[in-house]
């Protein structure tokens, strides 16, 4: 179990580090919903033995539904929509983003010690959480296109709830539930926008919407 | 009656959205308006008494923000009766609906003192304002409701990390184990310090966000300048001071836990940022909408700098968020007025408004001179006090530059404002049916009025309010 | 022990052009050809040596020496391999940075001989070569990085050695990085699909055929054979990470030595037919992303 659990973090960092490299959309939506399924298996891996199993599932089964399944296949409808198949010309370029983000991964691991956690958890789960969101946060600033940004937003709230696995002890539902929710609610809202962007102006690519400007 | 104020626009929302006539509609916006302000009345008037545990309550800062955004969404969907009807080409079943939806999530937010309750809050605010930002379905409208989608949804996210890092700090066994603001200040020094310090962080950049201090404010300019009046009313004057209420209570948290010397700088830095940055934007700034942005940038650093300070600057920033919420209220509406009636916001084009709109002309010069803090009008008294506290905290420096910045936006903003509002019209382009109405220029002449009334007399259960609310973030009344 | 060494040392000189065949083999299976017989590149290489060679007039002894050199370094850093989990011919603290400099050396002297000739075509081939190399550098040394900090050794020997089987029970997600890491290095440094085809001739895609376009007969030979050797070393450095290194037993560990390096090829043949060689400009971001991958490995380590 335990070895299962580490390789599902390393699992998760090593897709953060695909997705800051990949400029191929498709690839790059179908390996965040592998995350969101990674994502979907943590919380039945760290039930401590002997709870009851029900919340557990629940939100198991949430996590998957959602960033497994339902999200992606927004993406995709966008990026069909749109026509659109690749990250062309990143504002920071690929590889200055993978050394940026393998920078943070390395930051995280190392200094996720000093912070002292209320109960034992996983060494692995706080620096796998910081270096994810970390890997969100340079992508929603680094792309040009709209599905690209949002998919970098995606990656930040995975980091999110990875982090709030850890109040799973005292505040078991809320917390997830809540991410969970605000996901959807954000990506759905995201993906009207988008529709109306690319009606507007025939393209996902955010550089055109640099009208508005001092 | 928390959960009334609450659930009344929530129920006009739902009217809203199922009624089919579009021109019906913004009576629901109404009606939910003035209920949620009956409402609100009665909480003042006769308070509900506090229970321990509870998720809702209403205390000094909450009731601080409640009275501010009452008073605005009343004016507000008054304004949106003539103004709904002017654009009656539109469909505004979304535009009314959202409006209630986000009066009801900004009233939650002010009564919430449980953190997690809080957030949901606030997101509910970002996800019903961005299809209100593209209320004119052009392409302009577009970017910006995109930029504000994305900025903002990443702002929450990180108030999220924030807040499960301050639920952590409490999480050590013994501790309090709780998201109430109660809690966590009454645990105080047993909250872990360094994720109170990295929850602090996170919720400052996270809430600030929210609130356009700089250097996250990039969404600002954007969205309120091209967001209809209305919307940038309620914007500028309600959701950024419920940002600031989120940024407060978490202070509260932090200076129990010991980390009041830490807080106390980043807020005073963010504050001088902010600050200094909407001084440079607004020199020669072409667009007076956007050139209102920049000023809620400078408001919102202004309130940072307050409670940063400390002592009596603290109960100024209290009053101050009264006196910039009604007095951006007067701003974006007459702004509004003046943009309809000469179908263009650039300051090349548009001239002499006092001339051809009476009232909403010298409102808007009427307002420049109270946001940029002219006595006699109440904006000068609070500033005034941030001043003061600043200086007697031996905060020369930090004062100086306050006071540098506002002469600079003093006079940017002036060269703006009065070469729009003087002069004659003449062949400035005009759009027939747009003069000044009741309905049109009423609410915003109002709200100056309160402006005015505040700074000439201050009643004494306003002031105790201010100060009580200060008391909670460890300052003082400002005499 | 003298036996054994004897029979890494034979099969070190014998088998890497059988290496060859097997992925000529794998890929001309998923072409659904029947493909060369297995044993084609050893004809191939006795052809080549009873040929007689022409040298341009533009060239020097460095084109001469070229080809010798390289194999000569080669083969010596074959000398400094552990196989099989016997220990190495030669083995001392800090070997691994000389068997790195080897393989280094060896190019080195490619370029040079193609630099030598004085065409354009085979500089742009060495200026290519180089600069890729230059990527993958980093990654060959963290991966060997990442087997000194799992083994606590810094001898080739130690680190393929007996500890690698103890190292995989604590440091597994690390070493399965590193393996992933190191294969994709292998493809660059020994000029396979991704990185470069070794079957085209056209200007503007190759990489390492147009280094030594110039050379022919005994040269050719002797680097086709330096390079199918380089392709073993790689393969046995996989194969002994890989492939069960907590087995004991000197018969069973050869015969999973051998299993691994054939399946390396075979790896090797089955990414080649499936994959397409990616346009130059991805190359660094591959090479970057292999680094930062065995540097990920590392960071788990260092906790």
């Amino acid at each position: 179990m335990a070895s299962l659990l580490e390789l599902a973090f390393i699992l998760v960092v090593v897709i953060d580090l695909f997705v800051l490299a990949s400029s191929r959309m498709g690839a790059a939506i179908r390996v965040v919903a592998m995350q969101g399924v990674v994502l979907g298996a943590l919380p039945l891996l760290l039930a401590p033995p002997g709870h009851p199993l029900g919340h557990y599932v629940l939100l198991a089964g949430g996590a998957l539904a959602i960033k497994g399944v339902l999200i992606p296949w927004l993406m995709f409808r966008a990026i069909r929509e749109a026509s659109i198949r690749r990250e062309m010309d990143p504002v920071v370029g690929f590889v200055p983003s993978m050394v940026l983000g393998g920078i943070g991964v390395a930051l995280a691991f190392a200094f996720s010690g000093r912070l002292p956690l209320p109960e034992p958890a996983h060494p692995f789960l706080v620096p796998t959480a910081l270096s994810t969101a970390w890997a969100g946060m340079l992508l929603v600033v680094s792309r040009r296109k709209a599905v690209n940004q949002v998919l970098g937003f995606l990656v930040l709230e995975n980091g999110v709830f990875v982090f709030g696995l850890l109040l799973s002890g005292f505040m078991p539902m809320m917390v997830e539930a809540g991410v969970l929710l605000d996901l959807f609610a954000a990506v759905f809202v995201m993906g009207i926008v988008m529709f109306h962007i690319n009606r507007e102006f025939s393209s996902l690519d955010t550089e055109k919407l640099s009208a508005l400007k001092d | 009656m928390y959960l009334f104020v609450i659930a009344a626009p929530l129920v006009a929302a739902a009217v809203a959205f199922a009624v089919g006539s579009n021109e019906r509609r913004p009576l629901a916006l109404l009606a939910g308006a003035l209920a949620h302000g009956a409402g609100v009345a009665a909480l003042f008037v006769a308070p509900a008494p506090d229970r321990p545990g509870a998720w809702l309550a209403l205390d000094a800062m909450g009731a601080v923000i409640l009275l501010t955004i009452t008073l605005l969404s009343v004016a507000a969907s008054v304004y949106a009766q003539g103004y709904l009807r002017r654009r009656a080409d539109r469909d505004n079943r979304v535009f009314v609906g959202g409006l209630l939806v986000l009066l009801s999530a900004m009233t939650t937010v002010a009564l919430s003192h449980h953190l997690g309750l809080s957030w949901v809050a606030i997101e509910i605010t970002t996800l019903a304002t961005a299809p209100l930002i593209y209320f004119n379905h052009n392409a302009r409208s577009l970017e910006a409701a995109w930029k504000y989608l994305l900025i903002c949804s990443l702002g929450i996210a990180l108030a999220l990390m924030g807040t499960f890092f301050l639920a952590l700090s409490g999480a050590a066994p013994g501790g309090p184990r709780s998201l109430l603001v109660e809690d966590l200040v009454a645990a105080g020094p047993a909250l872990s310090g360094p994720w109170v310090r990295a929850a602090f962080v996170f919720l400052l950049v996270g809430y600030g966000t929210k609130m356009g201090l700089a250097p996250l404010h990039s969404w600002k300019p954007d969205a309120y300048g091209e967001a209809p009046g209305l919307l940038g009313a309620i914007l500028a004057g309600g959701v950024t001071n419920l940002a600031f209420l989120s940024i407060a209570r978490v202070f509260q948290v932090a200076r129990a836990a010991g980390e009041d010397a830490f807080a106390r700088d980043a807020l005073v830095y963010m504050g001088l940022l902010s600050i200094a940055l909407a001084a440079v934007f607004m020199v020669r700034q072409r667009d007076f909408k956007r050139m209102l942005a920049y000023s809620s940038v400078e408001h919102m650093g202004i309130l940072a700098l307050g409670i940063g300070i400390g002592g009596g600057a603290a109960a100024g920033a209290f009053f101050h968020t009264v006196n910039n919420g009604l007095t951006k209220g007067v701003l974006f509406l007459s702004a509004a007025n003046i943009h309809r009636a000469y179908g263009s916001k650039l300051t090349d084009e548009v001239r002499g408004a006092a001339r051809r709109l009476p009232l909403s002309g010298p409102l808007f010069l009427a307002g420049f001179l109270a946001v940029t803090g002219s006595p006699p009008f109440a904006p000068f008294f609070s500033e005034f006090a941030i001043l003061y506290g600043a200086i007697g905290a031996g905060k020369f420096v930090v004062g100086g530059l306050y006071l540098a910045f506002l002469a600079i936006i003093f006079v940017g903003m002036g060269a703006t404002v009065l070469g729009i509002v003087q002069g004659d019209p003449g062949d400035a382009p005009s759009v027939p049916g747009t003069s000044d109405g009741w309905l049109s220029a009423g609410p915003p002449l109002v709200l100056l009025l309160l402006v005015l009334v505040l700074g000439l007399w201050l009643p004494d259960g306003l002031r105790d309010l201010f100060a009580s609310a200060a008391a909670l973030v460890g300052g003082t009344s400002w005499e | 022990m003298l036996l054994r060494t004897a029979y890494h040392l034979a099969a070190l000189l014998v088998l890497p052009p059988l290496l060859l065949g097997v992925v000529n083999r794998t890929k001309a299976f998923f072409a659904g050809r029947a493909g060369p017989p297995l044993v084609q590149p050893y004809l191939d290489l006795w052809k080549l040596l009873r040929k007689g060679a022409v040298y341009s007039r533009t060239t020097s002894w460095v084109f001469r020496a070229g080809p010798v050199i390289g194999l000569a370094s080669i083969a010596s850093a074959g000398l400094l391999l552990a196989m099989g989990g016997a220990p190495a011919a030669i083995s001392f603290a800090g070997d691994f940075v000389l068997f790195a400099y080897l393989l280094g050396l060896a190019r080195f002297v490619t370029a040079l001989a193609a630099l030598d000739t004085g065409s354009a075509f085979e500089g742009m081939g060495a200026a290519r070569e180089v600069t890729f190399a230059s990527l993958a550098e980093p990654a060959v040394f963290l991966v060997l990085l990442v087997l000194a900090r799992a083994t606590a050794s810094l001898s080739l020997g130690g680190m393929l050695g007996p500890q690698l089987g103890a190292a995989w029970a604590g440091a597994a997600p690390a070493l399965l990085l590193a393996a992933i890491s190191l294969f994709v290095v292998a493809l660059a440094e020994n000029a396979r699909i991704p990185v470069d085809d070794p079957n085209t001739h056209l200007e503007l895609t190759m990489i390492h055929e147009v280094m030594v376009l110039d050379h022919g007969g005994p040269d050719l030979a002797l680097i086709q054979y330096g390079a199918a050797l380089k392709l073993f070393l790689f393969g046995a450095i996989l194969s002994r990470i890989v492939f069960l290194p907590g087995v004991t037993g000197a018969l069973a560990q050869e015969a999973l030595f051998l299993l691994g390096v054939l399946a390396f090829a075979v790896g090797v043949g089955v990414v080649e037919s499936a994959m397409a060689r990616l346009r130059m400009v991805r190359i660094p971001q591959l090479l970057v992303g292999a680094s930062v991958l065995s540097a990920f490995a590392i960071v788990l380590l260092l906790r």
